[in-house]
């Protein structure tokens, strides 16, 4: 037996689910609580069946399949989910954002270092220590369920799960990334004599290249951790996602450094080019339907999350671009990366919990 | 077969573990009463705490899903087809002219049927390969099993399960935060006993065993019951799809998809190639396109 106190604490838990399954049944009778019947039943429906009882002798019925009854139609074992909805919350599509700018930040340090632009690798390579290697991690570990044992994600080094290579590419982007900031900033303010100098430049250029090398895997691996999964609205877009976060991320960095004051022509052409991107990502989604198998994304609501960011990144983003109007080419192409995170992680829930996705994927 | 008492291997002790023998379990639900006797001794058991008292509306079924701390669930589905030749109410006597029952099932044809669902331990399982933690694990008996200490709960295993078994125990649940699921009574294993759930089936409609024996037990009971005019009987064990064969497996009689099971479930490490090569892709031209801009400006 367990202990009254833990029941009581229990059963308030679920006083949620009561309550909406209250309100469900509210809004299936539309007259109020204590008269909860199906739509159709009223008292001209008993009158009918008196009448058909007196005329005919015999009512035909359909067992416990009562009109409104436990045998609705539904797709599957009564509705019920065949696969689970991810249990990830608001921190997840935010890790997608601040992984993806942090990530591309370092490549966009890597062209500043090789470049001769020393002000921008600086602040660049800022922006990819606390984007990617402060806030991703605390977001990461803040989406656990058990964040005391986060430090277990490096238990193991497993290739074919998405989630431990990404937790490895963190771990590697953020030694890299902390160590090319470091060096880059002694470089940066000549702390050492002429030759040493030269050399300390050289070394923060190999702790870029590598953050570069691991930002980019960093801003795409989560396509790839959502795209390998069984929720049919990932799996069948698994191609699509990759590209879609990685140039959204190279397009965040570009257009965050710009908005820092970096107005130069290389994060211009960026920006085009993952404004660009984006818009053929939407042509492509747009066409790429499946059905039924992810109606979530072109039907559901939340559909047009991933859609309106898709259009605040791709052509709302091009355009303003084209005209001139940087900064708000910039800002547009930021929300839109932002909007359309948490509009894959809400379509991924509402594709999760429809049976009827599931079954129609396994006919494609 | 059916009817082996305590004969049957489910009452037996073994050494399964210690001779590291596949072990699987084998469900019919042709001769389950829905008595939900195996999720009560599941329950009971592993101390797997209540997750709600709701009520779905779905016949009999207020369990509703395999979840957290829903280890086994006795699934209620009610249909308008034909059963098989079995006699049944008031014209069960045993002597009925066969007419006379085929007619009255032409008429209103309905069938009940149970099924007790559990977590399929796949030859090649979802959320074992998506696990970042390595605690999940292969046993030495070939079930999947979560090392509830080493789990940090990062919900990658559950939308990795092709079957939607595995989830994470919501607060305020004891033990909050971890993902669970069936542990194929691994404890019970060890010391030579059978899993809680097949212990108490008192129609052997769970049947824990050899998963070779099993295999072999399940192919003679479709056809036993396809003789019995259950034209519709059929295993529920997919080795064709990439996972390759399920170590608790099932007798349908129906579709797959009517018992809320994908007819082609898939391990989604298959999604991993194509995905991967798409995201390097993006990552060298992300690279290519920044110091190309750099170059010509």
């Amino acid at each position: 037996m367990l202990p009254a106190t833990l029941c009581a604490q229990r059963s308030k838990a679920f006083e949620g689910s009561r309550a909406a399954y209250r309100k469900a049944v509210r809004k299936n009778s539309g007259q109020g609580e204590q008269n909860a019947r199906a739509p159709h039943m009223n008292e001209q429906r008993l009158e009918q069946l008196r009448e058909k009882a007196w005329q005919e002798g015999v009512v035909p019925g359909r067992g416990v399949d009562v009109v409104g009854g436990p045998i609705p139609r539904k797709p599957g074992y009564y509705g019920e989910p065949v696969v689970k909805p991810p249990v990830w919350t608001w921190e997840v599509p935010l890790y997608f954002f601040f992984g993806g700018l942090g990530g591309m930040s370092a490549v966009i340090a890597l062209g500043g270092i090789l470049f001769h632009y020393l002000d921008l690798a600086r602040m660049a390579i800022w922006t990819a220590v606390i984007a990617g290697t402060v806030l991703s991690p605390i977001l990461l570990i803040m989406d656990l369920g058990r964040p005391r044992l986060f430090l277990n994600m490096l238990r193991v080094f497993k290739h074919r799960s998405a989630m431990s290579m990404g937790a490895w590419i963190l771990t590697a982007f953020g030694m890299s990334a902390v160590s090319g900031l470091i060096t880059l900033e002694l470089y940066a303010h000549h702390i050492f004599p002429d030759a040493p100098d030269q050399f300390l430049r050289f070394v923060a250029g190999i702790f870029v290249f590598a953050s570069a090398i691991f930002g980019s895997l960093l801003a795409t691996y989560t396509g790839v951790l959502i795209g390998a999964t069984a929720i049919p609205a990932w799996f069948l877009h698994r191609t699509l996602l990759p590209i879609h976060f990685g140039t959204a991320g190279l397009g965040s960095a570009a257009g965050l450094l710009e908005l820092l004051g970096h107005r130069i022509a290389a994060l211009n052409f960026l920006g085009f080019y993952a404004a660009g991107v984006e818009t053929v990502l939407l042509i492509w989604l747009s066409v790429a339907k499946h059905g039924k198998a992810d109606h979530a994304i072109h039907e559901h609501s939340s559909g047009w999350l991933i859609r309106i960011g898709e259009v605040l990144a791709g052509p709302l983003a091009l355009v303003l671009r084209f005209f001139g109007f940087i900064p708000w080419a910039a800002i547009s192409f930021l929300a839109g990366a932002l909007v359309s995170r948490f509009g894959w992680i809400a379509v991924g829930k509402v594709s999760g919990v429809d049976p009827e996705s599931v079954f129609a994927a396994e006919r494609l | 077969m059916i009817g082996e008492g305590t004969q049957s291997t489910n009452q037996r002790r073994h050494t399964y573990v210690q001779d590291r023998v596949q072990v699987g379990f084998f469900t019919d639900p042709s001769v389950c009463i829905g008595c939900k006797a195996c999720e009560v001794a599941c329950k009971e058991w592993n101390e797997v705490p209540d997750d709600g008292f709701t009520w779905t509306g779905n016949s009999y079924d207020n369990t509703g899903h395999l979840g957290a701390s829903t280890w086994r669930h006795v699934m209620f589905l009610e249909q308008d087809r034909p059963k098989g030749n079995q006699i049944v109410g008031s014209l069960g006597t045993g002597n009925a002219d066969p007419s006379a029952v085929a007619s009255a099932e032409a008429e209103d044809p309905f069938r009940w049927i149970f099924l007790s669902d559990v977590c399929k331990h796949c030859e090649e399982a979802g959320c074992l390969e998506a696990c970042p933690t390595g605690s999940i694990v292969r046993t030495e008996v070939g079930s999947v099993l979560v090392q509830n200490d080493v789990c940090n709960g990062c919900g990658y295993c559950v939308v990795s399960c092709p079957f939607g078994v595995i989830d994470r125990r919501p607060e305020p649940l004891p033990d909050a935060g971890g993902a669970f699921k069936c542990t194929f009574c691994y404890d019970r294993q060890k010391s030579g006993l059978v899993p809680a759930c097949a212990k108490v089936c008192p129609t052997e409609s769970i049947v824990f065993g050899r998963l070779d024996d099993l295999r072999a037990r399940g192919a003679e009971r479709v056809r036993q019951l396809q003789d019995n005019g259950y034209s519709d009987a059929q295993l529920y064990d997919p080795m064709e799809t990439s996972v390759r064969g399920i170590h608790a497996f099932f007798l349908l009689l129906g579709e797959p998809n009517d018992y809320g099971l994908p007819s082609k479930p898939q391990v989604p490490t298959i999604y991993l190639k194509s995905a991967w090569i798409a995201a390097f892709a993006t990552a060298a031209i992300s690279i290519t396109a920044t110091l190309l801009a750099f170059a010509f400006q």
